[in-house]
């Protein structure tokens, strides 16, 4: 093989992981986040009209999930094959939560004598989804313990104090979009109701991106390195001050119902803002520690034969996503959805 | 290397795939169903064309939400408790799983909201596009992952390195020589699945004089497609076994119970195979039919189990006992279908009650047979992962502790016995309450308005005896 004859994959499929997560993250955390919040609405109509913001569209948005963990598969298999393991237990509870949250939509409307027990099931588990998946994020930015390309430490290595912080702060996280994504999708007494919870939602967002902020580059001198040494600390000092400037107009598109929209929005920034903060701490490893990217690739073959259709595919796949996002456009209804 | 990990992790592979494939069985089928209903609502203008196709949507959400779900799971087993054999396979497979999700999960994720919500937001011929959508999806979706099955069982297209596969021919890879026959093999068997069902839910409404136009239109259309398809199903299987005997003649021994090399081979009927001693007890067996059904001549050469090393030899009970099960319901399946012509001969199609019932009770035999078959497949594969390469136990997770799998395993043993009782019970009360649309649909939607959101919501809506979420 002449190494320079062949054309580097590793950054496109960088892109579209990161795309593909990004985009899991923002959608399917709105509708854990519409979840997490469910929990807390009281009135059985206004739960109703919750659930029925997100029925037609949380498959598809778990959907990235899956697209998610196949890119990391395919792109960066040996990644794959050490953090799977290592995160044994949060992925068990994370997937039996979805389970309990997926069917609720359904089961609520059908098993009317349990209805009570369906919701719990679909808040509780959007709630401990969420966490579990804090765990996971947490964890891996700690890293894992590695030997000969294999995980190995224990399935009870990946919960720290750090990762069940995470955990934490995850929720609030979603709880922040899904509250923006109610504030969008609700009017009156149920969007009020939206805007109290997302103010909530946004001061545990604010002190756990301090608290994570500060927490990690305690962590790692590698990561402490990256943030506040010259040139790099001019480079990245946008981020920080972004975060400040994203959080005050987020604070007030949620005390002063302006535009239905800018809450969502805001909140969407801020998760912009703390996923490039994490990229930016890790860059270029995806085994923190132990492998770069380039280190953890799959075969060129198999990053072209499947780039070629992702390009092809992904953009058809977002047009009728976003076309099925129209369908149901607007505020929502009380006659659209389960009953 | 734990050996109870590993046991314990393949207990909850054939546990969560086995109660996630009874879903495709029944989705796959009933998507396309439900696209030939959309289709005839519009070229025909029937209204009982209507009427089934939202009372099988609405069956159709159920299993689908339960398919999502259980499905999402499977890729993730690979990671966490077969992270050696992912590494070792990724790039082989990994692109095909993807694929899966690119061109299928998405289609069909997208389409169903509007299917299964959009009547009253789209027109007509979109909504038709929707169904077709959800209905190509699960089509393509069977494609990929079957493709990915097959080549764990008849790898091709491939380079061996240090332990690990590269792709050398990706054509070779998707069409290995066991994939066309698995993919017809098993996407027809879902649709048999689906016709039964369909069969056994008119056969109900028709015996009950409930639904009858309904249930009669669903009965012709279900053993018209039936009488087609079982045949074909029966000379794929064939087919299908003719390819074994080629690319996995251990396999095909294990499925005949057959130890020693030889020609004019028995057929057996029935057995108990011992692994142990290298031999069957209690064998029923019909002189030289074996060599005659598996070579197509009497005379024919078939390989016994004993050619292979003891530890290269799968467990001889499950693919021997699994077989004959998915053949011996097949053959039920066929006198089914051949009685249906009987009773519809002498005009009595919708009037045997004898019939009627028997269809009723047909109900699960497809899911059965599917079972049976995946069993005898899949277990049949073993000692390896792929096959011939790639052991089993070199394909587990090293890090996991038997306790790990055994939490794991019963986390998902207790989901799964909550969730699929309850998913039943409610396809059941779903067909008990039966097609007929309902007479006048609420206020809102038929007057036109735009909307109701929870602003315009009056008391009385709130307070009212059959609120929104009671209908």
């Amino acid at each position: 093989m002449v190494p320079a004859l062949i054309p580097d994959f590793v950054p496109a499929w960088i892109f579209l992981l990161a795309l593909g997560l990004f985009l899991y993250v923002l959608l399917d955390g709105f509708d854990l986040g519409v979840g997490i919040l469910y929990g807390f609405a009281r009135d059985p109509q206004a739960r109703s009209l919750i659930m029925n913001s997100i029925a037609p569209i949380w498959d598809g948005n778990e959907t990235w999930l899956v697209l998610s963990g196949l890119a990391l598969y395919a792109a960066f298999p040996l990644a794959f094959a050490i953090i799977l393991p290592a995160v044994y237990f949060p992925v068990l509870v994370m997937l039996l939560a979805l389970v309990f949250r997926g069917v609720a939509f359904e089961f609520r409307y059908k098993d009317a004598p349990h209805r009570t027990f369906w919701d719990h099931a679909f808040s509780y588990g959007s709630t401990i989804a969420t966490f579990a998946q804090g765990i996971v994020i947490g964890s891996y930015i700690q890293g894992y313990q590695v030997e000969a390309g294999r995980f190995a430490g224990t399935s009870l290595d990946c919960f720290t104090p750090f990762s069940i912080f995470t955990g934490f702060a995850l929720l609030f996280g979603y709880g922040l979009i899904g509250a923006g994504w109610l504030i969008l999708k609700t009017e009156g007494a149920l969007q009020e109701w939206a805007r109290r919870m997302g103010r909530r939602a946004l001061i545990g967002v604010l002190i756990a991106i301090a608290v994570v902020s500060a927490w990690t580059p305690l962590l790692d001198r590698d990561i402490e390195q990256r943030w506040f040494t010259w040139p790099d600390i001019a480079i990245f000092i946008p981020v920080p001050i972004l975060t400040v400037v994203l959080a005050y107009w987020a604070w007030r598109a949620l005390a002063r119902p302006s535009s239905d929209l800018s809450p969502f929005l805001a909140g969407i920034g801020l998760f912009v803002l703390s996923y490039s903060g994490i990229a930016i701490s890790l860059w270029p490893m995806i085994v923190p520690h132990h492998y770069s990217m380039w280190q953890a690739a799959s075969a060129p073959s198999t990053q072209v034969f499947l780039l070629v259709g992702t390009l092809f595919l992904l953009p058809i796949i977002l047009m009728y996503s976003g076309w099925s996002y129209w369908v149901f456009r607007g505020k929502v209804r009380a006659d659209i959805g389960y009953h | 290397m734990n050996a109870s990990a590993l046991i314990l992790s393949r207990l909850q592979f054939a546990w969560v795939i086995a109660w996630h494939i009874l879903l495709p069985a029944f989705t796959v089928g009933l998507a396309s169903y439900i696209a030939v209903l959309e289709i005839l609502c519009i070229t025909r203008r029937r209204e009982v064309y209507l009427a089934l196709s939202n009372f099988w949507t609405k069956l159709l959400a159920v299993s689908f939400g339960m398919g999502v779900v259980s499905g999402i799971i499977m890729p993730f087993q690979f990671g966490t408790n077969w992270s050696r054999f992912s590494y070792a396979t990724a790039n082989i497979i990994s692109p095909l799983m993807s694929y899966e999700v690119l061109m299928a999960f998405f289609l069909e994720s997208a389409f169903l909201g509007v299917l299964l919500f959009g009547r009253k937001l789209v027109p007509g011929w979109m909504h038709l596009i929707a169904a077709l959508a959800v209905a190509g999806g699960t089509l393509l979706s069977s494609f990929w992952i079957l493709a990915t099955n097959s080549w764990m069982q008849t790898p091709a297209g491939y380079q061996l390195v240090n332990g690990r596969f590269f792709p050398t021919n990706w054509l070779a890879i998707i069409f290995n020589p066991s994939f066309p026959y698995r993919l017809a093999h098993t996407v027809v068997a879902f649709y048999i699945t689906t016709a039964f069902v369909v069969l056994a839910v008119a056969a109900h409404y028709v015996r009950r004089g409930r639904f009858e136009a309904e249930g009669r239109t669903m009965m012709k259309m279900a053993l018209g497609l039936l009488t087609i398809l079982v045949p074909v199903q029966i000379e794929l299987g064939d087919m299908h076994g003719l390819n074994t005997l080629e690319y996995q003649p251990a396999k095909l021994a294990a499925i005949e119970a057959h130890w020693d090399t030889g020609r004019r081979i028995p057929l057996i009927l029935f057995a108990i195979p011992d692994d142990a001693h290298a031999t069957n007890h209690d064998e029923i067996a019909i002189p030289d039919l074996g060599s005659l059904i598996l070579t197509h001549d009497p005379n024919g050469l078939v390989r016994g189990l004993k050619d292979w090393p003891r530890d290269e030899r799968p467990p001889v009970a499950f693919p021997f006992f699994g077989f004959r099960i998915m053949v011996g319901l097949g053959v039920l399946m066929l006198a089914l279908i051949a009685w249906s012509w009987w009773v519809r001969l002498k005009g009595r199609l919708f009037s045997s009650t004898v019939f009627l019932r028997a269809c009723e009770f047909a109900a699960p035999i497809g899911f059965l047979a599917v079972i049976a078959g995946w069993t005898t497949t899949e277990v049949g594969r073993q000692p390896w992962t792929v096959y011939g390469l790639m052991r089993t136990a070199d394909s587990v997770s090293p890090s996991l502790t038997g306790i790990d799998v055994a939490l794991s395993f019963a986390g998902y043993a207790i989901v799964y016995l909550i969730m699929y009782p309850v998913g039943i019970r409610h396809m059941i009360r779903l067909v008990q309450r039966g097609p007929a649309a309902p007479v006048t649909e609420p206020d809102a939607i038929e007057s036109g308005h735009p909307g109701r959101p929870i602003g315009a919501l009056q008391p009385a809506d709130v307070r009212g005896a059959p609120g929104p979420e009671m209908r």
